[in-house]
């Protein structure tokens, strides 16, 4: 069974954060970077998979820069067999929305040929939710989003899918197919530290778009969407601060609490 | 090549509110986009629910009868490709919901739709629409427009466009005829709730809500014994719930319970948007987080920069 497993290195912006002056982006500096949660949860799925069928191959893919290769490496540490970075100097300040990311995604995961792809429901950065179920549209793949149970039943898979309040739909669904994962399905594992370091010698190939047969404005006009401005959110009237020390907060706190229930 | 095309939804026979959100939306837009609005509802039961869609403004209700009795995700990707090719809309809006957001994409990346998700304002320039949504998990926003694209679909976000009534308004109804059979590649095996605990936190006056920043779960002791000796009746985020330390009964959220107690005192909790869908209309929101630009600030009516165990310390001893 081989699954892939598509990952993203995600920014999250840090207390000093800055815009850029134009409003188009933010200071680079004040971004860190980690493996999408979310992503933790498909790829645990997928290593579950492999270890309950006690054979298989588990590929996790991303497209970004140097900055994404952590991820991969943090992927392989974990147990992924080999992992596969797409970037290319046409990418780069291009800000690739999640079907241009996608239309990437396809070219390289339909030579893969899986039995299973394995996204997470969305990243923690862009919260699109979109970038799984794209690339299940370019590749024809079926698809189930959401998914907050799995079970393996031979060729075909018994999934949850968690709807709005609570509810839950139990759905069966023939491989191949693509699901989007949500958190909470499994508990994630954490690698070893000497599967850090032996991560290293597990292949992690780079390809370009041109190793994949495409070009820059393949993905350009795949891309669903130009940032025009980004900016502080209107925060409104917000909330009032209180201040002082922790005491007055406190007492300040239950007495609010005492007049609000009246 | 003109007009807006509405995607209402229903679920288990029943129109899901959200439908009239994005109705109330559309209407916005209608002037701009050659005057013209329809509704369309996928459903095996849909010329049922086509008076309630027919609201004021809108020109024409769309009923697509689908072969199967629940949602599927790919025969709604068919229908709407369908739709899109017969309709030639220029904008389709659509939820941003968990329904939607398992085709929409899929029918977005394989027609080349303009496409975004999650979009909380809208506008219109330059001849086409715009759309504004979060960044940087909502700390940011972010504005988008969709040149060179002929039909742009756009998900949004619930409970953030105001609803108009249901109908009946004046607009005929209209049954498309749209060839889906074989198309479901997913077997419906049934629907299951989420089980009740010995808690209903939908029917308590007073939460008081826990979340990440509990950080271990040894810790949520001390927070249940407080809310009790507070009267508060005590519900979660969603990560301690992931992390099986609290039952899903007591998950306040998209995917747990929507709350509206009198009094809702969130610590540690920094306020994702699905959170906040399941608790913005609080009568009093009260908010705890050592980050001071915690997205829970911006719904909260009282806020504090605190440690949530300190406080709790002071908290207790202020009960006496």
């Amino acid at each position: 069974m081989k699954i892939v497993v598509p990952v993203k290195q995600v920014a999250a912006l840090d207390d000093e954060c800055e815009l850029l002056g134009d409003g188009s982006g933010v200071d680079p500096d004040g971004l860190e970077w980690e493996l999408n949660e979310w992503d933790t949860f498909s790829l645990e799925a997928a290593l579950a998979l492999r270890e309950a069928a006690g054979e298989g191959e588990v590929v996790a893919i991303t497209v970004g820069d140097e900055e994404a290769e952590e991820g991969l490496l943090s992927a392989l540490a974990k147990g992924a067999d080999r992992g596969l970075r797409i970037w290319d100097d046409e990418l780069a300040g291009a800000a690739p929305d999640a079907l241009a990311v996608a239309r990437v995604l396809a070219a390289a995961v339909g030579r893969e040929s899986p039995d299973l792809v394995l996204c997470g429901v969305q990243s923690s950065d862009a919260v699109n939710s979109a970038t799984g179920v794209a690339l299940a549209g370019h590749l024809g793949l079926a698809h189930v989003a959401v998914v907050k149970g799995l079970e393996r039943d031979g060729s075909a898979l018994t999934v949850e899918r968690e709807l709005e309040g609570g509810l839950v739909e139990r759905l069966r669904v023939a491989l191949p197919a693509l699901l989007t994962i949500q958190t909470g399905i499994n508990e994630p594992r954490y690698a070893t530290l000497r599967a850090i370091k032996q991560a290293r010698q597990k292949p992690l190939e780079l390809q370009t778009l041109a190793d994949l047969g495409l070009d820059g404005a393949q993905v350009a006009s795949a891309s669903g969407s130009r940032r025009r401005r980004l900016a502080p959110p209107d925060r409104g009237g917000g909330a009032e601060m209180l201040d002082g020390s922790i005491a007055e907060v406190a007492a300040r706190i239950a007495s609010l609490v005492k007049e609000r229930l009246g | 090549m003109a007009g807006i095309l509405v995607l209402a939804e229903a679920r288990r026979g029943e129109l899901r509110e959200v439908s009239f959100e994005l109705i109330g939306a559309a209407l916005e837009l209608k002037p701009y986009a050659g005057d013209r609005l329809v509704v369309a509802l996928l459903d095996a039961g849909a010329p049922g629910h086509a008076a309630a869609l027919a609201a004021d403004g809108v020109d024409e209700v769309l009923t697509v009868t689908v072969p199967v009795a629940q949602f599927e995700a790919h025969v709604a990707g068919r229908a709407l490709e369908a739709l899109i090719e017969q309709e030639a809309p220029e904008l389709v809006i659509a939820a941003h919901s968990i329904d939607a957001l398992g085709f929409a994409p899929a029918v977005a990346a394989s027609q080349g739709l303009g496409f975004a998700s999650d979009v909380t304002g809208l506008g219109w320039d330059d001849g086409g629409p715009v759309a504004m949504r979060g960044a940087y998990g909502d700390k940011l926003i972010a504005e988008y427009d969709f040149p060179g694209k002929s039909c742009t679909l756009l998900l949004l976000r619930a409970g953030t466009f105001a609803a108009v009534d249901a109908g009946p308004g004046s607009a005929p109804a209209r049954a498309v005829e749209l060839e889906l059979s074989e198309l479901a590649r997913t077997e419906h095996l049934g629907y299951e709730e989420v089980a009740e605990g010995d808690v209903d936190i939908t029917k308590a006056d007073f939460l008081l809500s826990i979340g990440r920043g509990i950080e271990e779960q040894d810790n949520i002791a001390q927070f249940k014994e407080l809310a009790q000796r507070f009267g508060a009746t005590l519900s979660v985020s969603r990560p301690l719930v992931d992390a099986g330390w609290m039952p899903g009964a007591r998950q306040v959220g998209q995917s747990g319970k929507t709350v509206k107690p009198r009094v809702y005192l969130a610590l540690g909790i920094s306020g994702a948007v699905q959170h906040l869908a399941g608790m913005r209309t609080a009568e009093t929101i009260i908010a705890v987080n050592t980050d001071p630009e915690a997205p829970i600030f911006s719904v909260a009516h009282y806020g504090a920069v605190v440690d949530m165990f300190e406080l709790a310390d002071e908290l207790e001893q202020a009960l006496g």
